[in-house]
């Protein structure tokens, strides 16, 4: 596997807090990755790191390059979408197509035009008479026709309705993803995501808390429905978490044998929902 | 090269208005009000007469002197759009640079543009370029027309009491103007400098209102100056600091700022009274001898110090 980005003891200092504590994790191409964490956990300022829109302490490789040092050139490999609202007010459909086919090396107006054709966006319209889902639909148009190795995407679909948000992934999958590429994306949607990704990652007060495949996630976490008289023994085991439905109890182990675990009640795979909750327990406490 | 030019290109999709369309409606409404002016002159039955003589006898009475006055006359309708386009033009950057670097910061675009492979160098010297180059380019040329415009319509009504146009127009010198204005842009890039790197380097730092720390420091500091003058403890003079640091920092971006420094210590021969001194004051030759002035070269160095430290503010700039 090569990877993608290395991050060695990741750390950034603000004023009051740290925002990265030691981060360290490696991410190979070819994958999905999910940055799932709390607010303020230290996702945003991750991407910033990798992105080289902040200064860090620590190691940071994203596709060999320092990206404090050569940003201009590890932009030409990395494209970027954020929260929705990022594209200037002023710009048109046209005159976006036109200046990011006239300063980026990599980018194929065919596909572009081909993306939008899918879309209402007229050439003249400007972004300040879009709707919100109409601008993710431009920024995706214009992002999937950059051959870019890795894509990182901060909060995507926030604010979109269900349609445009399913629209998304969907076109990400079907029309730009291959093994070269990378995904590194964050959300508080998780479930919608849930799916498609191939890695996850927990961050929490700045440090990675769990990183692993989605394969090792199902051999390792456990989740098992347990009848009221079998609930002392299954607490024994020291479960990540327990919650109560119908008058079951829902245990969540971490490493627990599957045929132990079997004989306790009905075994499934947890939902990654589940895991944040009960791996993030006490964060704002 | 290329990646520049869009930059630029970009800059002006966004400020179209005050770039393209504040000169020519200024042109516009120039002209209109001169038009107004002319024919209220014709209806109230003055006409372009002056003390109830006629004026083409007028002219054709005149001596060598006076017809080169009517010529200077002309010179200065030509130049007097010009002016009032080079005060407009002097708002309209200095407005447009506190903007530039803080404007797609607060709505967050500037996460889209960061996210092209785009140097913050070039971005930052494209906005340099386009309000010290692309800028003054295009007024002047908005100026020239409406000054041409200007000429021949005075030429015109002028016609129509029997004084020929051609003979009036070569009395004027619209080539010297026109080439007068257009020559004196290379010199607003040099003597704005200062001030748009001010104005950038606020822009690039600012939170919020970069307009009022751009205006607060300067103005605290004269203030403060002042205060230490009236209790008579510094050598620096207050007056001295309003010239040469506020004014080059923030009034620079005004087009002919440099006239009085250029044309200090040149006696004007004709008397120097107030037309040919400002004409002459006007001409390359004398308006070019700012480049032997340290005022304007210090200047430039202080402009290319506050850019670089723009520069690497836009780079690092950590939005919170």
């Amino acid at each position: 596997m090569s990877a993608v980005i290395t991050a060695t003891g990741l750390t950034k200092r603000f004023k009051s807090s740290l925002a990265l504590d030691g981060a360290s994790f490696q991410i190979g191409a070819g994958r999905i990755v999910g940055l799932i964490g709390p607010n303020g956990a230290g996702k945003t300022t991750a991407l910033k790191a990798i992105l080289g829109l902040t200064s860090f302490d620590g190691e940071l490789n994203v596709l060999g390059f320092d990206p404090r040092k050569h940003r201009d050139k590890l932009m030409e490999q990395v494209c970027f979408i954020a929260d929705v609202a990022v594209l200037p007010r002023w710009l048109c459909v046209k005159d976006a197509v036109d200046f990011v086919n006239a300063v980026h090396p990599r980018f194929d107006r065919k596909k572009c035009e081909a993306f939008l054709a899918r879309t209402k966006l007229q050439p003249k319209q400007k972004i300040k008479q879009m709707s919100k889902g109409m601008i993710v639909q431009l920024h995706l148009a214009l992002v999937m026709a950059i051959d870019a190795r890795l894509l990182i995407l901060d909060e995507p679909t926030l604010g979109l309705d269900l349609l445009y948000r399913k629209q998304f992934y969907q076109s990400l999958l079907e029309d730009y993803f291959d093994e070269n590429k990378t995904i590194l994306v964050t959300t508080h949607q998780v479930e919608e995501i849930e799916h498609i990704l191939t890695d996850l990652m927990f961050i929490r007060d700045g440090k990675i808390v769990l990183d692993s495949d989605m394969d090792a996630v199902g051999e390792r976490f456990t989740e098992v429905l347990v009848n009221a008289d079998k609930a002392s023994t299954a607490r024994a085991l020291s479960p990540l978490d327990e919650r109560q439905v119908f008058g079951k109890s829902i245990f969540l182990f971490d490493g627990v044998k599957r045929a132990e675990l079997e004989a306790l009640g009905e075994v499934r795979r947890p939902s990654i929902g589940d895991l944040f909750v009960a791996t993030m327990k006490g964060t704002y406490a | 090269m290329k990646t520049f030019y869009w930059l630029v290109k970009r800059e002006m999709w966004e400020h179209r208005g005050g770039f393209f369309w504040t000169p020519v409606i200024v042109g516009a409404v120039f002209l209109v009000l001169n038009l107004m002016a002319i024919i209220a002159g014709e209806f109230s039955g003055h006409g372009i007469s002056m003390n109830g003589n006629d004026v083409s006898r007028m002219i054709s009475d005149m001596d060598a002197g006076q017809l080169e006055a009517v010529g200077m006359g002309l010179d200065v309708a030509m130049y007097s759009s010009a002016v009032i386009m080079c005060i407009v033009l002097g708002f309209v950057v200095i407005f447009y640079c506190l903007g530039a670097l803080y404007d797609d910061r607060r709505d967050k675009s500037i996460l889209f543009w960061k996210s092209l492979p785009l140097s913050d160098t070039s971005t930052v010297l494209s906005k340099v370029a386009t309000a010290t180059i692309v800028a003054p380019i295009i007024t002047v040329l908005a100026g020239v027309v409406t000054g041409i415009a200007m000429l021949l319509l005075y030429a015109l009504v002028l016609s129509f009491h029997g004084v020929g146009v051609w003979h009036l127009l070569t009395l004027a010198h619209p080539f010297r103007v026109i080439a007068n204005l257009i020559g004196s842009v290379p010199l607003y890039l040099l003597w704005a400098l200062p001030t748009i790197g001010w104005l950038l380097l606020c822009s690039a730092w600012a939170k919020s209102k970069p307009v009022l720390w751009a205006l607060l420091i300067p103005v605290a500091v004269g203030l403060v100056l002042g205060w230490f003058n009236i209790l008579g403890s510094t050598g620096l003079s207050s007056s001295w600091y309003w010239t040469n640091i506020f004014g080059r920092a923030v009034l620079s971006a005004f087009p002919g700022g440099w006239l009085p420094t250029a044309a200090r210590g040149m006696s004007f021969e004709n008397g120097s009274h107030f037309p040919h001194q400002a004409l002459g004051a006007l001409d390359l030759s004398t308006s070019y001898r700012v480049l032997a002035t340290p005022n304007l070269w210090i200047g430039v160095a202080a402009g290319a110090i506050l850019i670089g430290a723009s520069i690497w503010l836009r780079r690092w700039r950590d939005e919170a």
